[in-house]
């Protein structure tokens, strides 16, 4: 049933939302330090276990491809839902600001990618 | 008639956004097939409506019109990370082994210069004292690290509001220029997404963002940006901020 599925998807969302949030209790953040992280992590874990032990069942799957399918409409309206008229009225200050570190950002991928990939050939290596 | 209509949405307010999105999303593909001939994904083109339209509202986007609320609770954090966490089913565990140290590296880094470059910004615009410096640098981290670094430094309203400004202007960018770079930075693979995710850092910009790139690589890069808001509100109003003070000084 396909509502095994998205049981298991809720379940292993609660747990990384709980960590995430006793991580941030931790570090006195009163907030979520990587839930959706763990979450997905969770669901990483117990899809692998599950389909080793043949208990994944392509029905169940199908309920969490479901919420898998509905991420980019939802996330064209948390577009539409962005304080936009805000951050053009942050003024030039904030234009440039959020503009420079996105583009530094941006041109730093390659390097960093880089950086990985060299440590893996070395272990390969050896 | 219209008052009925409009009981009808309100009441439905959820079911009513399904209804919009996939109008939204059938125009754009629709768009991006007929007239542009895919050279810009259909997702680029509906995340730009939704923009567009967002910028008709005021806080909320569109959904601050009552009618349009239901906006509001399909794309609230709620449903995103839930949606996020799904697709971390198509993610392969070797691949973001592989690309683990990386993506630790890059999450620090990314902070780090997010910071910086957001301080010299507010330095060379006249800001000089420590905790509004800091404050616009946590802000250019992401639109949560911005506030709470803020409220935790005890500044002004308006200087959150300017920090809140620089971390959606970094969203909006990032979603709307990451499939444009994407080719350029290499962005084509899972770990150069888990790089890209935790130099970025804005969960919702990086969703965005790669989604209109290539969705394979979505669950690569959300898995390291969930932990970058955590790791600047960490960072930013205590190490950062003495950073700060001391060189202000």
């Amino acid at each position: 049933m396909k509502i095994y599925g998205v049981a298991l998807l809720a379940f292993c969302f609660l747990l990384g939302k709980l960590l995430g949030n006793l991580l941030g209790h931790l570090m006195q953040i009163n907030g979520d330090v990587g839930g959706v992280g763990f979450a997905m992590l969770f669901l990483m874990l117990s899809n692998s276990f599950l389909k080793r032990k043949g208990w994944m069942e392509q029905e169940t799957e199908k309920g969490i491809l479901f919420w898998s399918s509905m991420y980019i409409p939802i996330i064209v309206a948390m577009a539409a839902t962005l304080n936009v008229k805000a951050a053009l009225s942050g003024g030039p200050l904030a234009l440039l600001a959020g503009a420079m570190a996105t583009f530094i950002a941006f041109a730093f991928i390659p390097l960093l990618s880089k950086i990985g990939n060299k440590k893996q050939t070395k272990k390969e290596k050896e | 008639m219209t008052e009925l209509i409009e009981n009808l949405i309100g009441k439905n307010g959820l079911i009513f956004s399904f209804l919009l999105i996939g109008i939204i999303m059938l125009i754009s593909s629709w768009l991006s097939k007929s007239l542009i001939y895919n050279k810009i994904p259909g997702v680029a083109i509906a995340i730009i409506i939704g923009l567009a339209l967002a910028y008709i509202g005021e806080e909320k986007g569109i959904a601050s019109f009552p009618i349009f609320a239901g906006l509001g609770l399909l794309g609230g954090s709620m449903l995103r990370d839930f949606s996020v966490v799904s697709t971390a089913m198509g993610a392969d565990i070797d691949k973001i082994k592989a690309a683990g140290l990386a993506g630790i590296v890059s999450l620090f880094f990314g902070v780090l210069i997010a910071f910086l470059f957001g301080s010299i910004v507010a330095y060379v615009f006249g800001y000089n004292d420590a905790r509004s410096i800091t404050t616009i640098g946590a802000g250019a981290c992401t639109y949560i690290v911005g506030p709470i670094t803020g409220s935790a430094l005890n500044v002004s309203s308006d200087i959150i509001a300017i920090s809140i400004a620089t971390g959606v202007v970094k969203t909006i960018i990032t979603t709307v220029g990451t499939p444009l770079v994407a080719k350029a930075i290499g962005l084509n693979n899972p770990k150069s997404a888990v790089v890209f995710g935790g130099l970025i850092g804005t969960t919702s910009g990086v969703a965005a963002g790669l989604a209109a790139t290539d969705p394979k690589l979505v669950p690569y890069g959300a898995l390291t940006a969930t932990f970058y808001t955590g790791l600047g509100c960490l960072l930013c109003p205590s190490v950062f901020y003495f950073l700060v003070k001391i060189l202000m000084s």
